[in-house]
């Protein structure tokens, strides 16, 4: 057999921790996608070597704390102000890559004026948009992304489209805008998906660097606590129930 | 015996709101105050009063959606903690300017900024000195129990009425999440138009009939002689009232040579600092503003014969206290202490800094 | 008679429900009660306590720092609630998953085996009943009529069919609590 000293030799290193990524243990629950995402950013932005170059917005939300876990510098933003403060951050630091990272409560909701807004400016970022249907950090109340008939704390009877509207697939509608150059779904749950999400979160990073305009990347996504189901059991639902109505794939790619 | 339930104080909000005939609810979530729309999303009141409830897209569209509600003559109201009643001051502003009447519930936590969700009282001024731009004044009530959270619902939405005016429930985190026995108020139909108009006067936007001329509700007004006339009607108005609706609650006051002044779940732990001091030999009171604004100011200022000193108790870094001192006008020693952040004053902190900041008078 | 109580334990372990009951009993029999929790973002696996006081005067504070009664059912609870029982007070456990039993000499201290006496009952759920019966053994604060009376007023009537094995949990709980010597 071969000697533990033996097998933990450089070369033979298979696998490691990015080192964009702290050592700090994640907040997350048990199943998150924001932790998968963060591995993915840290990942992308330690192949680029732009570790000094990047400089990240974090919302409200779950991934507030998103600046204990990569070692980048970051501004925390209000409540879906993040593309507001990305706008401020590119424009006078031209230089520097800058990347926006939004639930859907921060991105669709409260803060949608200003993902429009700075999307239909074409302002030189990233955006990645993770959806999990719910407002996980406040204890799982209904989200604009919400599904027709999904339970939630302010739902609790299941959505009701004549009551709250309809789940709104804001992607499509910054598709629209003259902008963005690059818009796409993608998703975490295998790790055939997790590798395609990388590419898009690479492709998006290349975009800033080539000064391309607004990449937008939703990332469907699980809330294991706010969805009272376990992660296996979320990731479950989330293909048969999320996919059918946001459909993965490229919704723009200039 | 009394029909007591057991409930949290947001939860309380939410079933007096629909027990007073409130008409609409609009709110977004937030912590520590989620439980009111989750409560009324529960109970389905549309189905059982007709009662609006509606889930906002963010809380400067659910203040707006209660200045276009309250312009109507209804009965509405919105929750939220303190980044939401930050965001919503520009509507409040509006519908001070619009003399409307209006609920707002402000469950507070620590800031500035995002801050934390842990219990504070740290929006005092903003709640009573104004908040959103121009001179204006909000009517505040400040509970301390889960009693008082359905009580001041039904008291809200009357001064509110009776002033045309927007209405605070300044709350905190502890009385927002905890739990006590309380008795729910009797159910109240909602007002019709006809009611409204009968009790009010017809100020609302109901639809122009031919026996009256047109509504128009606005806070516009371009002619500044116009503006300064309308400017000097609120302050009158304000006026009176701070001579009518001053709030207050004395306990252990009798005999009392010292005097802590606290407000909602800061007076809670005072009561309980008065059990340790009294043990100890010191003979110390407290008085509990209702209203903060319109201030006790006379009360405090008719105590001050028989007291030697005053802490004012607060989860801030002294903001009430500005206004026990305006009362005091220098006549006895007044002092501030407090905790911050989310930290909540334990009752042998308050009776130290009691000890050393006023009797032994550091 | 003023009893004030520390419930602290796992998010999941029934730990603020076993507060609610008790507070309702508190209702049913005439009493003052408060109950308030911590609380904060909602995360799996996260800790979870609750202040339940019960009296027969008006609750000055509902958030306290010292404890007649301490009941503890993970590490993390001990580590922080351990010092704040009152000299003289009462401190009740669950032994599983407690690697650092508690050490003072100056109060009382009991254990229940409430996690392996659920699990030979087959009924998981029955946990809080247990812990909340060994209290009521050596703190009779509430009478057994009064906390099935909170039960049938706090729960739905769907579920008053779980009300006996409740009961029946709660008995168990009175036989096996130890103390700690
Ligand atoms: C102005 C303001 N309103 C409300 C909140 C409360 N709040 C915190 S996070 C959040 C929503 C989080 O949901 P989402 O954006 O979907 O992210 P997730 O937590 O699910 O990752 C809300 C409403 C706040 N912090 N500030």
């Amino acid at each position: 057999m071969a000697d533990i000293k033996e097998i933990m030799k450089p070369e033979n290193l298979v696998y490691g921790k990015s080192k964009v990524l702290t050592d700090n243990v994640m907040s997350y629950c048990p199943g998150c996608t924001h932790g998968v995402v963060h591995k993915l950013i840290a990942e992308v932005i330690e192949e680029m070597d732009i570790q000094e170059k990047t400089i990240g917005i974090c919302p409200v939300g779950c991934s507030v704390l998103a600046y204990n876990f990569l070692d980048i510098d970051w501004q925390q933003a209000a409540h879906g102000r993040a593309p507001a403060v990305a706008t401020a951050v590119s424009r006078l630091k031209p230089e520097k890559i800058v990347f926006a990272y939004q639930g859907d409560g921060d991105l669709a909701s409260i803060g949608t004026a200003e993902i429009i807004h700075a999307c239909n400016r074409g302002e030189n970022i990233v955006v990645i948009f993770i959806n999990n249907g719910i407002y996980g950090m406040t204890g799982g109340q209904m989200a604009p992304t919400t599904l027709e008939g999904m339970p939630t704390s302010t739902s609790p009877y299941g959505r009701d489209i004549k009551l709250a509207g309809h789940p709104l697939r804001i992607t499509e509608l910054i598709a629209q805008l003259p902008g963005t150059t690059f818009v796409t779904r993608q998703s975490a749950h295998t790790p055939a998906a997790v590798r395609k999400c990388k590419k898009a979160i690479r492709k998006a990073f290349d975009n800033v660097e080539g000064k391309k305009g607004t990449s937008f990347i939703e990332v469907v996504s699980t809330c294991s606590s706010g969805w009272k189901l376990s992660p296996v059991k979320s990731n479950e639902w989330m293909v048969e129930h999320m996919f059918p109505f946001y459909k993965l794939g490229d919704l723009k790619d200039e | 015996m009394a029909d007591y339930r057991l409930m949290k104080g947001n939860e309380v909000i939410a079933e007096a709101a629909i027990r007073y005939g409130c008409d609409g609810y609009f709110g977004y979530p937030i912590t520590p105050q989620s439980e009111i729309m989750e409560t009324l999303m529960l109970r389905k009141p549309w189905e059982e009063t007709g009662m609006v409830v509606l889930q906002a897209e963010s809380e400067i569209a659910a203040i707006n959606m209660v200045y276009g509600g309250a312009a109507c003559g209804k009965k509405v109201m919105t929750s939220s903690s303190s980044p939401g009643i930050s965001l919503k001051q520009e509507g409040i502003t509006y519908i001070a300017g619009a003399e409307l009447p209006c609920l707002i519930v402000n469950v507070v936590r620590g800031g500035p900024g995002l801050g934390t969700i842990q219990p504070a009282q740290s929006d005092y001024f903003q709640a009573v000195k104004g908040g959103g731009h121009g001179d204006y004044r909000l009517i505040v009530l400040a509970p301390a129990s889960v009693q008082e959270m359905n009580d001041f619902v039904g008291l809200g939405f009357d001064l509110a009425f009776k002033y045309r005016n927007p209405v605070m429930i300044l709350s905190d985190g502890v009385i927002g999440q905890m739990m006590e026995k309380v008795q729910l108020g009797e159910f109240k139909p909602r007002w019709t138009n006809e009611q409204i108009i009968k009790m009010y006067g017809s100020w609302a936007t109901t639809g122009k009939t031919p026996d009256r001329k047109h509504n128009i509700i606005t806070s516009l007004e371009l002619d500044s002689s116009r503006q300064e006339k309308f400017n000097h009607k609120l302050i009158e108005k304000y006026k009176v009232i701070s001579e009518n609706e001053v709030r207050f609650e004395e306990i252990a006051c009798e005999d009392a040579e010292y005097l802590f002044i606290a407000y909602g779940s800061s007076s809670r732990i005072c009561q309980k600092a008065i059990e340790i001091a009294r043990a100890k030999g010191i003979k110390v009171g407290l008085l509990r503003p209702i209203t903060l604004f319109p201030y006790p100011t006379k009360k405090i200022q008719s105590m001050l014969s028989k007291i030697k000193g005053i802490l004012a108790v607060e989860m801030s870094a002294g903001q009430m206290v500005e206004d026990v001192r305006l009362a005091v006008e220098g006549k006895v020693p007044v002092q501030h202490f407090g905790r911050l952040g989310g930290m909540i004053p334990t009752p042998n902190e308050v009776v130290h800094a009691l000890e050393e900041q006023i009797i032994k008078g550091k | 008679m003023t009893e004030e109580i520390i419930i602290a334990g796992f998010g999941g372990q029934g730990v603020l429900s076993m507060g609610k009951i008790l507070a309702y009993s508190g209702i049913m029999q005439d009493q003052e009660v408060s109950w308030m929790p911590s609380y904060g973002p909602e995360m799996r696996g996260g800790t979870a306590n609750v202040t339940v006081i019960l009296s027969d005067n008006r609750i000055s504070s509902p958030i306290l720092f010292e404890y007649d009664t301490a009941i503890i059912l993970n590490q993390q609870s001990m580590d922080k609630f351990e010092k704040s029982v009152k000299v003289g007070g009462t401190l009740l456990y669950d032994p599983n998953g407690i690697i650092h039993p508690p050490q003072r000499k100056d109060i009382k201290i009991y254990k229940v085996e409430a996690v392996e006496e659920a699990a030979r009952m087959q009924s998981a759920k029955s946990f809080n009943m247990i812990v909340l019966g060994a209290f009521l053994k050596i703190k009779p604060i509430v009478k057994l009529e009064n906390i099935i009376k909170g039960l049938k007023k706090s729960l739905p009537e769907r579920h008053h069919h779980l009300i006996p094995m409740n009961e029946k949990a709660i008995t168990r709980g009175m036989e096996i609590i130890e103390e700690v010597k």
